[in-house]
């Protein structure tokens, strides 16, 4: 039996050491896992817990990333808890197998420390790699700051492995930004925070041998169609439906709000920045700061990517006048994918909001208030006249030549 | 909210000093953030760390910063590095530096001017510690300047930090912040 850890109510943890006290409140079964900049150390401190005996589990050291999450599949199919976690290059390489957990429906849980993807090679934060698994079918949830790595860390299990849902899940946060940044994260006691994943029940498990069943199984037109469909229904029913209930539960426990979107200062917003990671921290203090300036800004955090909260963010935006999308990942070759998505959520209002797009932070360029607040003042010139008064895209921060081909 | 922003190389411990300080000041209430810069770089390159304290929540994620204290924990980095970057005339310098304050400022003129205080944390490092981890006295030197703690107090919380380490480098760390705490000028 693993060894108990007294935490403080108040511990100073980065976004991966929170990241992997969540895995090891869970008592995962299985973890099979190959080390990437700059989610390494959540790999690296779970081996520490599991040398101290802080973990029953198994810790599997693999070849490559995509072995990682060939093991988290037979793992899973086989009756177990199972997590890992990877960024980037580790991400891409995992690609395949990603579509695999999710058609398989198989309940693995992921940390992704969002980060740039070659070349040229880059360790720093952006979100391209969280853009090349959003068609992927696991659900997809975004953490801000550390103490939300650790909070969705732990909820990430117990939405997953609901019997309705059993879709991966994975919970994103910014490379550096968060994942070496300490700050104060309120914990759960290990009990506490057992108790509340609850105990793992496998369904058609592989190693349930009076009940046996098959996984991986191929379709051809007669029936792949209806499968995808019925993946695509319960990622869009069930799993959604649960998320807001384990929130709701959370909630009720710590005291934590969580939900779909995250809103600050919206109410009666005029304009608003809609916009993912960290920078939704950085945004909510220049929209304040534009609040005691008389101008109506607001910010809106997306906190599930997959399911898109389609019918909440135009709900949150069907008065707010002009809204920006910041996208960290530069999608090339089109406007940006959170523009994409927002574009279809508008079109739906009575009177759609003028809508840019915005391209920032790419490889770690940092985001200021700054810059921020400029995005603000030109929200509000679109707001005022009553008309785009900016390209369609603009790139915040770019050294040289201004880009702009929206 | 009070900034703090350090200079360092990969391996003198500037990110445990960092994360160390911030371990220390959450225990009193405090709202923290620390974190660094260092990209994929190897041991000996230049890098930057940074510390947030505040009474409010810390939302603001941005690298830019106008510090109040600006901690150099390698002395060849005040010559390679603008470390005035971004700060105003109320921004404290602390530097490790086996020159003295008079020395180091003829030796730098940008510092010409501004409040400046000077040790040396290598010297102190090798001879209490026992190898040149500049990043614990830095923090005592710190603690003098700044007037944040009573230095009982953080010793004490500093024990606890280091308490994974053999005793002797957790007791060579502790006469280090103490000596560092009485030097610097």
């Amino acid at each position: 039996m693993a060894d108990k850890i007294d935490l403080l109510d108040i511990e100073v943890w980065d976004g991966n050491m929170a990241a992997s006290q969540a895995m090891r409140q869970a008592q995962i079964d299985v973890v099979a896992a190959y080390p990437i900049t700059p989610s390494t150390p959540v790999v690296q401190n779970y081996s520490t817990f599991l040398a101290n005996n802080q973990i029953d589990g198994e810790f599997v050291m693999v070849e490559s990333e995509h072995a990682a999450m060939s093991g988290c599949v037979g793992a899973s199919a086989a009756g177990g808890r199972v997590a890992t976690a990877t960024s980037s290059q580790g991400f891409a390489l995992m690609c395949e197998v990603l579509y695999q957990a999710s058609g398989m429906r198989l309940p693995i849980v992921m940390h992704v420390v969002n980060r740039a993807l070659a070349a040229p090679l880059n360790v720093n934060g952006d979100h391209s790699d969280m853009y090349l698994g959003r068609d992927s079918g696991w659900i997809q949830a975004d953490a801000f700051n550390a103490q939300e790595a650790y909070d969705l860390g732990l909820m990430a299990f117990k939405i997953s492995e609901d019997h309705k849902v059993r879709l991966p899940m994975m919970i994103h946060q910014d490379g550096f930004m968060t994942s070496h940044t300490a700050q104060g994260v309120k914990t759960l006691s290990d009990d506490v925070a057992y108790n509340f994943i609850g105990e793992f029940k496998p369904m058609n498990a592989m190693l349930d041998l009076d009940r046996p069943a098959t996984h991986g199984v191929q379709t051809e037109e007669d029936y792949h169609y209806e499968f995808k469909a019925r993946q695509h229904h319960d990622l869009m029913t069930f799993a959604k439906a649960k998320t807001q209930e384990v929130f709701d539960e959370f909630e009720t426990l710590t005291g934590r709000k969580y939900s779909m979107i995250q809103e600050y200062d919206m109410e009666g917003a005029d304009i608003a920045i809609v916009c993912m990671g960290t920078s939704v921290e950085t945004a909510r203090l220049v929209a304040t700061d534009m609040r005691t300036k008389g101008i109506k800004a607001g910010v809106i955090g997306i906190r599930i990517i997959r399911p898109w909260p389609f019918e909440e963010i135009k709900e949150a935006l069907k008065d707010v006048k002009a809204v920006a999308a910041l996208d960290r990942s530069s999608p090339n070759g089109a406007l940006g994918m959170l523009y994409n998505e927002l574009a279809g959520c508008l079109l739906q209002n009575a009177k759609p909001s003028i809508l840019s797009n915005y391209v920032y932070g790419l490889g770690g360029r940092d985001l200021t208030k700054d810059n921020i607040k400029q995005v603000f003042t030109e929200l509000k010139a679109n707001a005022d006249t009553g008309k785009l008064t900016t390209p369609t895209q603009q790139w915040i921060s770019l050294n040289g030549e201004a880009l702009n081909f929206f | 909210m009070l900034e703090i922003r350090w200079y360092s190389r990969a391996g003198q411990g500037a990110v445990t000093g960092a994360k160390g300080l911030a371990d220390v000041v959450s225990t009193t209430g405090k709202h923290v953030q620390a974190f660094a810069f260092y990209g994929s770089a190897k041991r000996g390159a230049a890098m930057s760390a940074f510390n947030r304290v505040s009474d409010e929540e810390i939302l603001t994620h941005e690298k830019y910063m106008e510090p109040n204290y600006v901690l150099v924990i390698d002395p060849a980095l005040t010559y390679s590095t603008d470390i005035t970057e971004n700060c105003n005339e109320d921004t404290v310098y602390i530097i490790t530096s086996h020159l003295s304050k008079e020395e180091l400022i003829k030796s730098q003129p940008t510092l010409e001017g501004k409040k400046v205080f000077v040790l040396d944390c290598m010297t102190i490092a090798r001879e209490t510690i026992g190898r040149a981890i500049p990043n614990t006295p830095m923090l005592g030197a710190l603690m003098k300047v700044s007037e944040m703690y009573e230095m009982d107090f953080f010793l004490e919380n500093m024990k606890r930090v280091l308490k994974k380490l053999p005793q002797k480098i957790i007791d060579g760390n502790m006469l280090a912040i103490q000596r560092a705490y009485d030097e610097v000028n």
